[in-house]
C-alpha cells in the first residue's frame, strides 16, 4: 500500500470527487459499502459514463435511412440490402497498451470483436489505428513491435481478417501510444440483437472464461486519470486468450441463430458491474447476481473484485428458464463454460449476493444514467500547445531528395512490415488487399448479399493539432475519398476520440472544436454517426497527445470488380488529378520534417469537397478510371510515387513546380490521382461540371518523371520502392 | 464427389475451404468430436489454430476422435489434403513425414507466393503440368518444413515433394524450398500455401483451383 492510499479518502483514491461521493450517498440513502463503492466508482468513471463528453456527442448527426442501430448499443449497424446489416465500432485500448503493448493490443482486438458479436453479427474484418512516438526512440520501436505482434496474435488466431489500418509516428505520442481497433461484422438484419435484459424471472448466464483479478480498476483508474509517476495506480493488465474468444464467438452466434437468447452483452470495462447494470437499465428491470456462483481463476477473491474484474473472453446473456438446458448444451458442444449466476427482477436494482447474504444493493438508474455530466470549460490556446517537431531534413533538399526522404519517413513509408503479420484473407471476403486500394473492399456474396463493403480508418493527429476543427473535417473527408476511390458511398461512421485531459481548458477546446468538425463534415456528406468511443486523459507529465479523433467509415459499392486500385495499370493510360485540391505546406509532412511549427490549416469548402468525392465515386463505378488514389501524407509527389510503386510502372507528368513547391509536397483535402484510358479520362472531364480535372500526363516506362519547364525530376520506380519499403524495417533495427 | 472439411475448435479457414470445395463438388463440414466421416470421398483438414495450438501446432488435434477416423480413411487409400494447420496436424499424426518448425523470421507472415509443381502425377496435382507455376498465398507462423536429408532424398526420389517455392519465394526457410508433400502412398498431401484462398479471380490469383479440381477428378464417380 502506498502512503497516498492510506491518507486519502477511499472514494478519492477510486477517482470520485467529493461531490460525486455525496451524490452517491444521496442516491443510496446511506454510505456505500465496499462493493457498492467499487461498482459506483467504475460506473461513474469517464470510461463508462462519458461524463465529460456525453453532452458533446449528442450534437452529432445519428440518423439516416440506412441506420439500423444507432449510438448506445455495443456496436452501431447499417443496412446493406438483401436483408443484411453491417455492425461496426472502433474502440481504444491506449492505456493498457502503454503498460504492456502485446497484451494491451491483443485484448483491444478481443474487446472490439465481442462488441460486434454481442449484437449478433459475425465479425468479418479488423482495422487498426496506431500512434507511437518517433521511431528514433527505442521505446517507440518496442511498443510498435509488440503492439503489432499482439494484434496479429489475437486477430489471426480468432480467424478474423485484418484488412487495413494506419500507423503514425509523432513525438507527442511518445509517452502515450494510441491503440484503436475497429471491427465490422455482418448479420441478417432480423437477427441483430440488443442488450436490454427482459423478462422478470429469466436467468442471467455468464459465458466464457474464468474470472480472475486481471484488470481490476482498469476502466476508472487507467482511462480516467493521467498516467503519472504513481506506480500504485498501474493495475495488472488483462491477458487475452484468442482460442477462448473463438469458441465464445462461434457459440454465441449459434445461440443467437437458434433464437435461444433474450439478450446478450459483452463484459468489457468494469466487467460484470457494467454489463449487468447496463442490461438492466436498457430493459428497465433489475438484476440479482450471486458472485459465489461466478467461476474463479484464483482463490480468495472478494465480492467487489468479482464484480469489477476485467478478465477477458466473457459474455453475459439472459435466458428464459425453460431454454436454459438447451443453452447449456450448445455451450458444452463448443466447450464454452456457461454458469447461471443470477436472474432478472422487477426491482430496478442491481443486487449482489455472496454466501447467501446481500453485499450490494444499488438503484440501476443511479449507476447507469445518473452520473453527473460535466460542462467543458474551453479556452483556445494563445501560445502553441505543442513545440515545433524536431527537424529531420537538411535545410534545402532538392525535389528528388525531398521525395525520397518523404517516402522514407515513418509516416509515409510502407507499413508492409506490419500488415504482412496479419491475415487479410480469412473469411474469403477480401477483394482488395492492404496497400492495393485506398479502402478495404469486402465482398458480400458469401453472406447472401450483393456488391461489397468498403471501409477506411483515418486521422492525421498533427493536422488536428494544427486546427482541431479543420483537421477533424479533413479526417472525415479523407475516409470518404478513400471510399470513393473504390466506388463506395458512405453509409455510417464510427469514431474514437483520443484526447488529453478534458478538465484542462485547452484540451476542452480541442475536443469541442473537433466534435464540431466531425458533425459538420458528417452533415455535409449525409453520413450518420452510429457509434463511437472516447478515450480521454491521454497525457502525462510531458504534455498531451495530439488530439486524435480517429474516424472509421463504412460504405457499400455495387460492383467489387470495378473497385479501383492505387496502382497505375497500363502503359499509355492518362493520369489526372481530380478534385478541389489547394495544397499548402502548413501542417504537411514536409513541414514537419523541416521542423516548422504547427500552423493553422486553410478553411475547407465542404460543398466543393462533396462534389469532388461524388465525381470520383461515379468515375470508378462507371469504369472511366482504373486507378484512383487519394492525395494525403507527403502530398502529390508521394501520391504519384505510390501509384507508380503499386502498379510497378512509371509515369511522365508535367506540373508547375519549383523547389519544395506546395504543388508537389503541400497537403490539403480534396485531391485524387486517377488513371485510365484516354477516352475514360476525357469523359470524366465532360461530366466533371465544376469539379477540377487536371490532366497531368501518362503512364509510361519505369521511372517517375515530373517535368516543369526546363527542370525535370526523375526517379526510378525501383529506387522509390526501396526507399518506401525498407524504411520501417531499417528504422526498427 | 463429396469433400468433407474438418472443423476443430479454433479452425479458421474451414468455411473458406468448404466454399472452395463446393466450386468442384459437394462438400460438408465434419465435426472434430464425431467419428463419422459421412461417406465423403476426400477429406480436407483446413487452416487455423486447432484447439488454440498453444502447445505446438497440431499437437492436440491429432488426438481428436475425428482424426482417428481420418487416419483410418487414409490407410484405406482415401485422399486427404492438409492445408497449413491441416499440414501440421497430418505431420503430428504421422500421416505425413517430417515436421513444421517456426518460420525463420519467427513471425506470422502473409505473402502471395509462387510455387512450382514438381510432380503432376498425384491426385492433388493431376490437373497441372510439371513445372507449372501456381500463385497462392501463405499465412502462417510455423511453416518451415523440415525432414532429415536422407528422408528428403528418399521423398524426392519417390516424387513425394509435390510443390516447391519458386526460386527466391521461400517465405519461411523450408528445407529445399519444400511447400507441399505427399505420403509414400501418394494419397495424403500437406501444403503450407492456402489453395482455398486462390480459387476466385475476383479475390486474387487462382493458382489453388488446380488442387481442388485435381482432387475432384481423382475420385471415381460412383456408378
Amino acid at each position: 500500500m502506498s502512503a497516498v492510499a492510506s491518507t486519502e479518502p477511499r472514494h478519492r483514491a477510486l477517482g470520485l470527487t467529493d461531490a460525486e461521493y455525496a451524490l452517491i450517498i444521496e442516491k443510496l440513502g446511506r454510505e456505500p459499502n465496499e462493493v457498492e463503492l467499487a461498482v459506483f466508482s467504475l460506473m461513474w468513471s469517464e470510461h463508462c459514463a462519458y461524463k465529460h463528453s456525453k453532452k458533446l456527442l449528442h450534437t452529432l448527426p445519428t440518423e439516416g435511412p440506412a441506420v439500423v442501430i444507432g449510438p448506445g448499443e455495443n456496436a452501431g449497424a447499417v443496412d446493406v440490402g438483401d436483408g443484411l446489416a453491417v455492425a461496426f465500432k472502433v474502440e481504444s485500448h491506449n492505456h493498457p497498451s502503454a503498460v504492456e503493448p502485446f497484451q494491451g493490443a491483443a485484448t483491444g482486438v478481443g474487446g472490439i470483436l465481442r462488441d460486434v458479436f454481442a449484437v449478433g453479427a459475425r465479425p468479418i474484418a479488423i482495422l487498426d489505428s496506431l500512434r507511437f512516438g518517433e521511431l528514433s526512440s527505442r521505446r517507440s520501436g518496442y511498443l510498435l513491435d509488440h503492439a503489432v505482434a499482439g494484434i496479429a496474435h489475437y486477430g489471426n488466431s480468432v480467424g478474423v481478417a485484418t484488412v487495413g489500418g494506419e500507423i503514425y509516428f509523432e513525438a507527442p505520442y511518445e509517452h502515450n501510444c494510441l491503440i484503436n481497433a475497429m471491427c465490422l461484422g455482418v448479420a441478417p438484419r432480423d437477427r441483430l440483437t440488443r442488450s436490454a435484459a427482459a423478462g422478470v424471472g429469466n436467468r442471467v448466464v455468464l459465458l466464457g472464461a474464468l474470472t480472475g483479478r486481471d484488470g481490476i480498476g482498469g476502466a476508472s483508474v487507467l482511462a480516467s486519470a493521467e498516467l503519472g509517476e504513481d506506480e500504485a495506480k498501474r493495475p495488472s493488465v488483462q491477458i487475452g486468450d484468442p482460442f477462448e474468444e473463438k469458441k465464445l464467438l462461434e457459440c454465441c452466434l449459434e445461440l443467437l441463430e437458434r433464437g435461444l437468447l433474450e439478450s446478450l452483452q459483452d463484459l468489457g470495462a468494469a466487467g460484470l458491474s457494467s454489463s449487468s447494470s447496463e442490461m438492466a437499465s436498457k430493459g428497465r428491470v433489475g438484476i440479482d447476481i450471486d458472485v459465489d456462483r461466478v467461476p474463479r481463476r484464483e482463490p480468495g477473491m472478494e465480492p467487489f473484485e468479482v464484480m469489477v474484474s476485467e478478465s477477458q473472453e466473457r459474455m453475459l446473456c439472459v435466458v428464459e428458464p425453460d431454454r436454459l438446458d438447451e443453452v447449456l448444451a450448445v455451450c458444452a458442444r463448443w466447450d464454452v463454460r456457461a454458469t447461471p449466476i443470477g436472474s432478472v427482477t422487477d426491482a430496478r436494482r442491481l443486487r449482489v449476493f455472496a454466501g447467501g447474504s446481500l453485499v450490494g444493493d444499488m438503484p440501476v438508474e443511479a449507476l447507469v444514467d445518473e452520473c453527473p455530466l460535466y460542462d467543458l470549460e474551453p479556452e483556445p490556446p494563445h501560445t502553441p500547445l505543442y513545440p515545433a517537431p524536431a527537424p529531420q531534413l537538411a535545410d534545402h533538399p532538392t525535389g528528388p531528395e525531398a521525395i525520397l526522404a518523404l517516402l522514407r519517413s515513418s509516416n509515409v513509408a510502407s507499413k508492409r512490415w506490419a500488415f504482412q503479420q496479419y491475415d487479410p484473407l480469412v473469411g474469403s471476403r477480401t477483394v482488395r488487399r492492404p496497400e492495393a486500394a485506398d479502402a478495404a473492399v469486402l465482398a458480400l456474396d458469401c453472406d447472401g448479399g450483393t456488391g461489397a463493403l468498403a471501409v477506411s480508418i483515418d486521422c492525421n493527429g498533427r493536422r488536428v493539432a494544427c486546427d482541431p476543427y479543420t483537421g477533424t473535417v479533413e479526417a472525415v473527408l479523407e475516409c470518404a475519398r478513400n471510399l470513393a476511390c473504390v466506388g463506395a458511398e458512405p453509409l455510417g461512421l464510427t469514431n474514437c476520440l483520443n484526447f488529453g485531459n478534458p478538465e484542462k481548458p485547452h484540451i476542452a477546446w480541442q475536443l469541442i472544436e473537433s466534435v464540431r468538425g466531425l458533425g459538420d463534415a458528417c452533415r455535409a456528406l449525409g453520413v450518420p454517426v452510429v457509434g463511437g468511443n472516447v478515450s480521454l486523459y491521454n497525457e502525462g507529465t510531458e504534455g498531451p497527445i495530439y488530439p486524435t479523433p480517429v474516424v472509421g467509415l463504412v460504405g457499400w459499392l455495387p460492383e467489387p470488380e470495378r473497385a479501383a486500385g492505387i496502382g497505375f495499370a497500363r502503359e499509355g493510360h492518362v493520369v489526372a488529378l481530380v478534385g478541389p485540391y489547394a495544397p499548402r505546406l502548413a501542417g504537411s509532412q514536409l513541414a514537419k520534417m523541416l521542423g516548422e511549427p504547427l500552423e493553422p490549416l486553410a478553411p475547407v469548402d465542404l460543398d466543393a469537397q462533396r462534389a469532388g468525392i461524388e465525381l470520383v465515386r461515379r468515375a470508378v463505378r462507371e469504369g472511366l478510371v482504373v486507378s484512383a488514389h487519394d492525395v494525403s501524407d507527403g502530398g502529390l509527389a508521394c501520391a504519384l510515387a505510390e501509384c507508380c510503386m503499386a502498379g510497378e510502372i512509371g509515369a511522365h507528368l508535367e506540373l508547375s513546380w519549383n523547389g519544395l513547391a506546395p504543388t508537389l509536397f503541400g497537403e490539403g483535402p480534396g485531391g485524387v490521382v486517377v488513371s485510365g484510358p484516354a477516352e475514360g479520362i476525357a469523359k470524366l472531364g465532360e461530366i466533371a461540371a465544376e469539379v477540377p480535372v487536371l490532366r497531368l500526363g501518362d503512364v509510361r516506362g519505369d521511372a517517375l518523371v515530373i517535368a516543369a519547364g526546363a527542370a525535370t525530376l526523375s526517379l526510378s520506380v525501383q529506387d522509390l520502392k526501396t526507399a518506401h519499403e525498407q524504411a520501417i524495417p531499417d528504422l526498427l533495427t | 464427389m463429396k469433400f468433407g472439411v474438418v472443423r476443430f475448435p479454433g479452425s479458421c479457414d474451414e468455411v473458406d475451404a468448404l466454399r472452395a470445395c463446393r466450386r468442384f463438388g459437394d462438400a460438408e463440414l465434419l465435426w472434430h468430436a464425431d467419428r463419422d466421416l459421412r461417406q465423403v470421398d476426400a477429406v480436407v483438414v483446413p487452416g487455423g489454430f486447432s484447439y488454440g495450438d498453444y502447445l505446438r501446432p497440431g499437437a492436440i488435434a491429432r488426438f481428436s476422435p475425428l482424426m482417428e477416423a481420418v487416419a483410418e480413411f487414409a490407410r484405406d487409400g482415401g485422399p486427404v489434403l492438409g492445408i497449413c494447420n491441416g499440414f501440421q496436424v497430418l505431420c503430428e499424426a504421422h500421416l505425413l513425414p517430417g515436421a513444421l518448425l517456426p518460420n525463420t523470421g519467427l513471425r506470422f507472415l502473409f505473402r502471395q507466393v509462387e510455387v512450382v509443381v514438381e510432380n503432376s502425377r498425384t491426385p492433388f496435382t493431376r490437373a497441372c503440368a510439371r513445372a507449372d507455376l501456381l500463385s497462392i498465398p501463405v499465412k502462417h507462423t510455423t511453416g518451415r518444413y523440415y525432414a532429415p536429408d536422407e528422408e528428403l532424398d528418399r521423398m524426392e526420389e519417390a516424387g513425394q515433394v509435390v510443390l516447391r517455392y519458386a526460386p527466391g519465394e521461400n517465405p519461411n526457410g523450408s528445407v529445399r524450398d519444400v511447400a507441399g508433400i505427399t505420403n509414400a502412398a501418394g494419397n495424403v498431401m500437406g501444403l503450407m500455401p492456402h489453395p482455398e484462398h486462390a480459387v476466385d479471380p475476383l479475390r486474387g490469383p487462382t493458382g489453388g483451383a488446380a488442387i481442388f479440381s485435381s482432387l475432384a477428378s481423382s475420385v471415381p464417380v460412383a456408378a
